[in-house]
Formats: structure tokens, C-alpha cells, sequence
């Protein structure tokens, strides 16, 4: 017993989420084109972390990949020390546009991930989500009455309901307007410190990404590789014009290969 | 002195309902006065028409018919749908099973379904059972068709978000697959009823010896009663729109429609 949990933290060393030696190459028209090389991440449980790279470099392969939905050509995503062979109930993906089903109302969408509970513990547990993500009065609402950061904090809620360890996101609010997006942020570390779970944010807004997470991982252009890891260690909340900020910000501008000057 | 003129024309003015209405009505009248002043065999008028529903009702034919070859359309398009439509959606889900089949449907699709007419009455004889397998054929390829694009439309966020939630097969089917499909599957049903529809009065000229499509031809060969003949083709227009209007009504339902509220 106790050798099995040796051996157990010995593989997990702690982290909640260790990617090795990720590679992807992707076969089409019968050319092979890489998209990601050689990715080493470790990732505490309770972490925010952050992902930003050049566009079309290979974040969303990666994410997918961490979430089970891609198997990597190389090397092994495991999470509390079992490999990642497929997408689960435990580690939930939340997509940038048109994640919540259509047909399913507020409630629906909340419960769907709760067919096995019981009657009273399901409407309980829907009726907490719908206040954290802050719907209430449109628990019977379907998602086409709903706006776009709605519908966004819906598919957080639905994630939530079935209690997983991670959130994996991938450009959430990538589809929202400027305002929206502001608030948006806010929601989800408001949402983040009361739940208290692990998030992978894939995003490529740098100031979205400096602005929310504990490291920030920097992806090259494809095929991706991690080019930097950023840690940020301003506490919440954060002052947007604080000097460290900015220096952070600049920091992963120039990382990225864009001047700050326009 | 300038302002009462707009609001007499204001009173004149048609209310939308009625203008349909209207324009029908001038139509018929149209057509009645051409028919007075043309008289002949070139097609019997309005009224001579309205006179003959009224007979084939006082004979308990129209209902008759009516029943006969709803019955047909019926059972031909339930037969089609329950086997057409997860056949679909599995070639669909399974792209090497629509891959092997594919060549096949293709050359079924463009032949159309009166062309077997000669089959159905070698296999079924003359009869409901020829003229049900006539409309079968005819709704399957369609139906077919569309279960399978249907499934190839559905987005791949919603096939990815079921699977994150750990459902079994028979879940996924019920919980995602379906309600993914529905809105395209209830377009290509209503399109399909009306060929049903079409169908039905073709092959109830040749196969069958009841229904409205042989009420035309009988009413020719009894006697060029063309006034019976422009009778029934005005009741197939009419059941024709009321099919169209019950499928379109399926539609309207929330959660079936949320493709076209949603883009």
C-alpha cells in the first residue's frame, strides 16, 4: 500500500497534469505537417494557467490533446499519474462558440451531465450553477434568447455541474465584444476562487492572458513549441496599470514578436 | 383640409387577409366568364366544378377516396421513414458503410418511383400493397438522403461536448445525435411528403381501383366528366397544402427548431 503511493507520487511528483514529450503531426493530402514539438508541462492542481501563441500555432491541438480528444503522436498526457486516453467526465472542455446545445434549455444544458444523480440532487445542483454563473431567471430559457456571454457562462455552468478537476478552455470568450469580454474575465476568476479548480486557458489575447493566470505558457509558431513560461505573480485583483503589469505584459509581447507600438 | 384624404384612403384600403382572398375570387370570376363566352370542351368552369365536389360528396366518393389514398401516402411514408431514416443516420455516422453503399443509392436515386410501377404490379398485383410500395420507393432514396446529411451537418462542438460527459452509445444517440438532426430531418420529411403525395395520385392511375388519382382517370374514361376530373385535382392541391402546413407546425416546435432561430 504504501509502495503503491510512493510510486504514485513518484510519477506525479505532485502535479495535477504532466504533458511529456508531446509531439502531433497531422496527415493530409498526403503531406505530414507538424503541430506540436516536443511540449514538457507540468501543472499544479489549482493552477491557472494560460496558453497564447501565434495563431494557427497549435494551442487548440494542444488543449484538445490534454483533454483526450486527440491522441499525441509522441509521447503521453497523464493527469493524477494515469494517462489520458480519451475525453472524460473528470476534465471538461469548454469551446469558444456554440458549446451549449441549442435545444436544451438553461436548466437542460446545466443538467446535462447529470443523468445518474438522483431527482433532488440534480435540480440542486443546477439551481447553485445557475446562480454562480448569475442566469437566474432564465432557467427556462434556450440558449438562442440568451447573449453570447450568456451562452459562454453557460457552458462554464454546465461544466462545473459535474464537479470536474480541470477546465480546459479554449478561447471562451474569443467571440464576445471588448466590453463583454472585460466582464467576462472577472466572472471567471470570481468562479475560479470559489470553485477551486485546475484551468487550462488557451487564448490569444495577451493582456486577457497576463490578466488571469499564475504562468503563461508562450507557444513558437507551428509547430508549437514552449517558448517561454511566464510566471505572474501579482495577486487578485489584479491593477491593470501597475508597472509590474505592464513590464509582464511587454515582456510577452515581445516574446510573441509583436512591438508594442502601432 | 389636406388631412382627411389619407385617412379615406386609409378606410378603402384592403385589409391583408382579405387581399388573397380577393385576388382568388377574381380569378374564378375570371375564369367563369372565359368559360360563358368560350363555351366548349377546353375546361369546365368554377361553377360546374363546385357543383361536381358537391355530387362526389352527395355519393360518398370524395370522402372515400380522400381516405383511401391518405391511407396509401400513410403507410407508405411511415415504412419509408422507420427504416430510410436510421439507415441514414447510420451511413451517415459510419462514413465506410455510406462509402460502400453510396454507389448503389446513387444510381436508385434518379430513377423515379413511377418507373417501377410496372414491378410493383408483377410483385404486389394491382392493389393498396403496389401503390404503398410505389410511394415507399419513391420517399426512401429522399429520406435516405437527407438522415445522412443530416449528420454530416452536425456540428462538430456538439458531437465533442457529448463525448466529454462520458454517455454511452445509446445515450449519445438519444441525447445528442437526435436532437442534432431533427430540424434538417423535419425540412426533408415535409419535402418528401410531397412527393409522397405526388406519388400517390400517379400510381392510383395505373395501380389501384380507389383514391383521388384514379377518380381523375375514371371520371375521363366515364364519360370525359371533366368537371369531376378538375374537381379532384383541386382536392389534391388542397390536402397537398394541408400536409405541408401540419409539417410545417412540427417545426415551429422550440426545441425542434433551434437551427433557424439559432443562425
Amino acid at each position: 500500500m504504501s509502495l503503491v503511493q510512493a510510486g504514485l507520487a513518484a510519477t506525479t511528483n505532485g502535479y495535477k497534469l504532466r504533458a511529456k514529450r508531446l509531439g502531433m503531426v497531422y496527415h493530409a493530402d498526403g503531406k505530414s505537417v507538424a503541430a506540436l514539438e516536443n511540449i514538457n508541462l507540468d501543472i499544479s492542481d489549482g493552477e491557472f494557467i494560460s496558453i497564447v501563441g501565434p495563431s494557427g500555432c497549435g494551442k487548440s491541438t494542444l488543449l484538445n490533446v490534454m483533454g483526450g480528444f486527440l491522441s499525441p503522436s509522441t509521447g503521453a498526457v497523464t493527469i493524477d499519474g494515469e494517462a489520458v486516453t480519451g475525453p472524460d467526465q473528470r476534465r471538461i472542455l469548454v469551446f469558444q462558440e456554440r458549446g451549449v446545445f441549442p435545444w436544451l434549455t438553461v436548466e437542460g444544458n446545466i443538467g446535462f451531465g447529470l443523468a445518474k444523480l438522483s431527482r433532488a440532487e440534480r435540480e440542486s445542483r443546477i439551481a447553485h450553477y445557475v446562480q454562480l454563473v448569475r442566469l437566474q431567471g432564465f432557467e427556462h430559457s434556450y440558449p438562442s434568447d440568451l447573449s453570447g456571454g450568456m451562452r459562454q457562462r453557460l457552458q462554464v455552468a454546465r461544466a462545473l455541474a459535474v464537479n470536474p478537476d480541470i477546465l480546459f478552455l479554449d478561447e471562451p470568450f474569443g467571440a464576445l465584444d471588448s466590453i463583454t469580454r472585460v466582464i467576462m474575465r472577472g466572472e471567471l476568476l470570481r468562479i475560479w476562487q470559489t470553485e477551486r479548480r485546475t484551468i487550462v486557458f488557451v487564448t490569444h489575447d495577451i493582456d486577457e492572458a497576463v490578466q488571469l493566470a499564475d504562468r503563461v505558457v508562450v507557444l513558437s509558431s507551428r509547430p508549437a513549441r514552449i517558448q517561454q513560461i511566464l510566471n505572474i505573480e501579482i495577486p487578485h485583483p489584479r491593477n491593470i496599470s501597475s508597472p509590474r503589469y505592464l513590464e509582464l505584459r511587454d515582456e510577452l509581447l515581445k516574446l510573441i514578436g509583436l512591438a508594442y507600438e502601432i | 383640409m389636406e388631412l382627411p384624404l389619407p385617412k379615406e384612403i386609409e378606410r378603402m384600403r384592403v385589409p391583408v387577409w382579405l387581399r388573397p382572398i380577393l385576388f382568388l375570387a377574381t380569378l374564378l370570376f375570371i375564369w367563369e366568364i372565359a368559360v360563358r363566352t368560350h363555351p366548349g370542351l377546353i375546361l369546365p368552369g368554377p361553377i360546374a366544378v363546385f357543383a361536381g365536389l358537391l355530387e362526389l360528396l352527395h355519393h360518398g366518393l370524395l370522402l372515400k377516396y380522400v381516405v383511401a389514398s391518405l391511407f396509401r401516402v400513410t403507410w407508405g411514408f411511415v415504412l419509408a421513414s422507420i427504416t430510410a431514416i436510421p439507415l441514414g443516420l447510420a451511413l451517415g455516422w459510419y462514413r465506410r458503410g455510406e462509402m460502400a453503399f453510396n454507389p448503389l443509392s446513387q444510381i436508385f436515386r434518379p430513377i423515379s418511383p413511377l418507373a417501377w410501377i410496372p414491378i410493383a404490379i408483377l410483385w404486389f398485383g394491382v392493389g393498396d400493397l403496389s401503390s404503398i410500395f410505389l410511394i415507399f420507393v419513391g420517399c426512401f432514396f429522399p429520406l435516405l438522403f437527407t438522415a445522412m446529411s443530416a449528420v454530416h451537418n452536425i456540428p462538430a462542438v456538439y458531437i465533442h461536448a457529448g463525448r466529454n460527459f462520458g454517455l454511452s452509445s445509446a445515450a449519445f444517440v438519444a441525447r445528442v445525435l437526435y436532437p442534432a438532426v431533427i430540424p434538417q430531418l423535419l425540412v426533408g420529411m415535409r419535402i418528401t411528403l410531397g412527393v409522397a403525395w405526388l406519388v400517390v395520385v400517379a400510381a392510383e392511375m395505373i395501380a389501384v381501383n380507389s383514391g383521388l388519382g384514379f377518380l381523375i382517370v375514371d371520371a375521363r374514361n366515364a364519360g370525359n366528366r371533366y368537371d369531376l376530373v378538375v374537381a379532384g385535382m383541386v382536392v389534391i392541391g388542397v390536402i397537398g397544402l394541408l400536409l405541408d402546413l401540419a409539417m410545417r407546425s412540427l417545426e415551429q416546435i422550440k426545441s425542434f427548431r433551434w437551427r433557424s432561430s439559432e443562425d
